[in-house]
């Protein structure tokens, strides 16, 4: 540690770190194990680990169905190209 | 006996501990190393492994071992006097302490920062890491029954700190939030959460409608509410369910939300309670009227005293934390000794503390006498006479006596329910363990491990029965922590003596402590099977204390044969590989 002047400003801020840095870590950990599972979640399929959430998006398929129709016409494209999506 | 010049001989007879004897520790046993690679170097993670800044580490190391425990254990321990209880806090501070928390650093830290249980693993077998896991277990299980006791006799004596208690709980839960989600600093919003609780201790002890006296509201002693329970028993009972419940949700949420939270606000009490009761002692000087030591005692203090005072002259439990997070931050290998002898004696200079504040409360020799008359009387209203003594103490800086009283009784209740959540969720880990080790995979689930944490402890905890009946004898298992405590430090004093031992060093400055503590508890524990306990002796059979009694001699016998054993094995050279 560089030694810092002494100050009442440094002082407040050394105690203020003593006593968050237990929770930081914590904090730190979550944020860790949240960002790990995105990853998973929108990654697994590119890994070849079956995606376990999946099932639960294809409800989503309703919402998506208009959206993925504009954008087939916009592309110049009177048709779904896709198989899975059936929109017209 | 002046009270001031005590704290400063204590004081003074720590530094020169730290001066001298951790010096000479560093240098010539532990052969502590600026340039070696630390394990927060070395595995840099950003989470666990973090290189800290030593003031930072020890502050935090600290306020994670300083609890109720080293407050408790001096309260009932003046009972033999002053004398013997001030003797063996010094020097078990700076013997054995001190040694045992940096030795427990240390060894971590040239072991890739394992946790003392894994350590036991490698350097003794198996064998150890399931004994280690038993002691803990048992440890943590009487933890979660005196501390739920602790807190209920607290709540039934001074009613008035029960508002600011349940206060913090959605205050804590508010600032998790707040830091969480906002990433705001913690400092402000936990000096204001602290100001309302204060804010209530003080209209709680002003008015009595903000008073929760649940005695009071079942009618007091002498009414029979249901069951054939009294309006104390009753009390207890709510108050102890009541506990448990909140215990639970408390220790399955994520720590983030409410356990550190509220940590964070009970070490501003820590800071806040110290300052105040040292300047206290300061400014008022006051007298310490009780007896230097007690001839007339019931019981001998030979074995008792050294296991009533576990916190505060010897922990195991620091060994836990400093294996556990702290090795893992250290910045150097040379600031283990700031870090780890510090913080133990931060520890004594709170048992001191508690020590002044009980044997200066009363106004003459007699009076102490008087509440001190017997070991049960000393054990059961210990922590009161600390409060009131504590109280008075504050009064010294300008607050008055009955408001400081509440205010002390939120500091140490405070403390007493971190306790008990993280032993509640320790306790929870420990069972999943042995689900895994034992291949009982319901076990491993965090609601069954918890519901079987929460269950047992409630049970021990209302088991024993005192002088207000039901569920107000919890003190009766004081002895049995103050013992698995020293079991624990003894197995983490086994280990770092074997490691120094293994290098070719004089591995006595922690063997003889590790002798001393065995010796200690297998002692107590001995007498009080046998003669106490089973009915062998002139006292009634006590089944509940005569099990666990004996399960921890057994254990702390066990300890001895391992020690024994690989102690007094030849060194092979090719254990060094495996240790270094």
């Amino acid at each position: 540690m560089t030694e810092a002047k002494w100050s009442f400003k440094r002082l407040i801020e050394l105690y203020d770190e003593i006593l968050s840095h237990n929770h930081k870590t914590e904090i730190k950990r979550e944020l860790r194990d949240e960002d790990d599972l995105f990853l998973l979640l929108c990654f697994s399929e590119l890994l070849g680990i079956p995606n376990p959430v999946s099932y639960y998006t294809l409800e989503l398929y309703p919402s998506i169905l208009e959206k993925f129709h504009d954008w087939h016409l916009r592309m110049g494209m009177e048709k779904s190209p896709l198989e899975g999506i059936r929109c017209c | 006996m002046s009270s001031l010049l005590l704290a400063v001989v204590g004081i003074s007879i720590f530094l020169l501990g730290y001066r001298y004897y951790a010096k000479f520790i560093a240098e010539k046993i532990y052969k502590i190393d600026s340039n070696f690679t630390t394990p927060a170097h070395k595995y840099k993670d950003g989470i666990d492994f973090v290189p800290t800044n030593r003031f930072v580490l020890w502050g935090h190391h600290y306020s994670s071992v300083a609890g109720a425990a080293p407050i408790v254990g001096p309260a009932i321990a003046v009972y033999w006097g002053w004398v013997p209880a001030v003797i063996w806090v010094l020097l078990g501070t700076v013997f054995a302490a001190g040694v045992h928390d940096f030795g427990a650093l240390v060894l971590s830290v040239r072991n890739k920062g394992q946790s003392v249980g894994t350590i036991a693993n490698k350097l003794i077998g198996h064998r150890a890491k399931i004994l280690f896991l038993f002691i803990i277990l048992i440890l943590v299980l009487m933890v979660n029954a005196v501390f739920a006791w602790v807190i209920a006799n607290l709540f039934v004596n001074f009613p008035a700190s029960v508002l600011s208690i349940f206060i913090q709980i959605p205050l804590a839960i508010w600032i998790g939030y707040a830091v969480y989600k906002k990433s705001r600093s913690m400092l402000l919003p936990s000096i204001v959460a602290l100001a309302f609780m204060y804010g209530a201790a003080v209209l709680a002890s002003r008015f009595e409608f903000l008073q929760i006296d649940l005695v009071k509201w079942f009618g007091g002693e002498e009414t029979t509410v249901m069951f054939g329970l009294n309006g104390v028993s009753m009390a207890f009972f709510v108050w102890i369910i009541v506990l448990m419940v909140y215990v639970y949700f408390a220790s399955t949420l994520p720590v983030w939300k409410l356990l550190q939270p509220r940590d964070y606000i009970n070490s501003h009490q820590l800071v806040l309670g110290l300052v105040i009761l040292y300047l206290g002692v300061l400014f008022t000087n006051p007298t310490i009227t009780a007896p230097a030591v007690n001839s007339g005692a019931d019981i001998s203090m030979w074995p008792l005293l050294f296991i009533t005072i576990a916190c505060g002259a010897i922990s195991g439990f620091h060994g836990l934390v400093a294996s556990g997070t702290s090795s893992k931050q250290l910045d150097k290998e040379t600031d283990a000794k700031f870090v780890g002898y510090l913080g133990a004696v931060g520890e004594g200079m709170l048992a001191l503390l508690a020590i002044i504040a009980v044997t200066t409360f009363f106004a003459t020799g007699a009076d102490f006498s008087a509440a001190y008359n017997s070991f049960a009387a000393a054990s059961a209203g210990g922590l009161g006479n600390f409060i009131g003594g504590a109280g008075v103490l504050a009064s010294g800086v300008g607050i008055p006596a009955y408001i400081a009283s509440t205010i002390v009784a939120v500091i140490v209740i405070s403390f007493a329910a971190t306790s008990l959540d993280t032993s509640v969720r320790l306790m929870r880990y420990i069972i999943s363990e042995l689900g895994t080790e034992y291949k009982i995979p319901a076990l491993t689930k965090a609601h069954v491990a918890t519901s079987i944490a929460v269950g047992t402890s409630a049970m021990l905890v209302l088991l024993p029965e005192g002088p207000n009946g039901f569920g107000s004898g919890g003190y009766l298992l004081w002895p049995l922590f103050g013992t698995s405590n020293q079991l624990l430090a003894g197995i983490t004093l086994l280990l770092v003596s074997i490691w120094l031992k293994k290098q070719g060093r004089n591995f006595m400055p922690t063997f003889i402590p590790m002798v001393f503590v065995l010796f200690m508890t297998v002692w107590a524990m001995g007498k009080q099977v046998i003669f106490d306990w089973s009915g062998a002796g002139t006292a009634d059979t006590n089944i509940l204390l005569f099990v666990f009694g004996a399960l921890i001699l057994g254990f702390a016998l066990w300890i001895v044969a391992e020690a024994f054993k690989v102690l007094s094995q030849k060194q092979d050279p090719s254990d060094m590989d495996r240790i270094a």
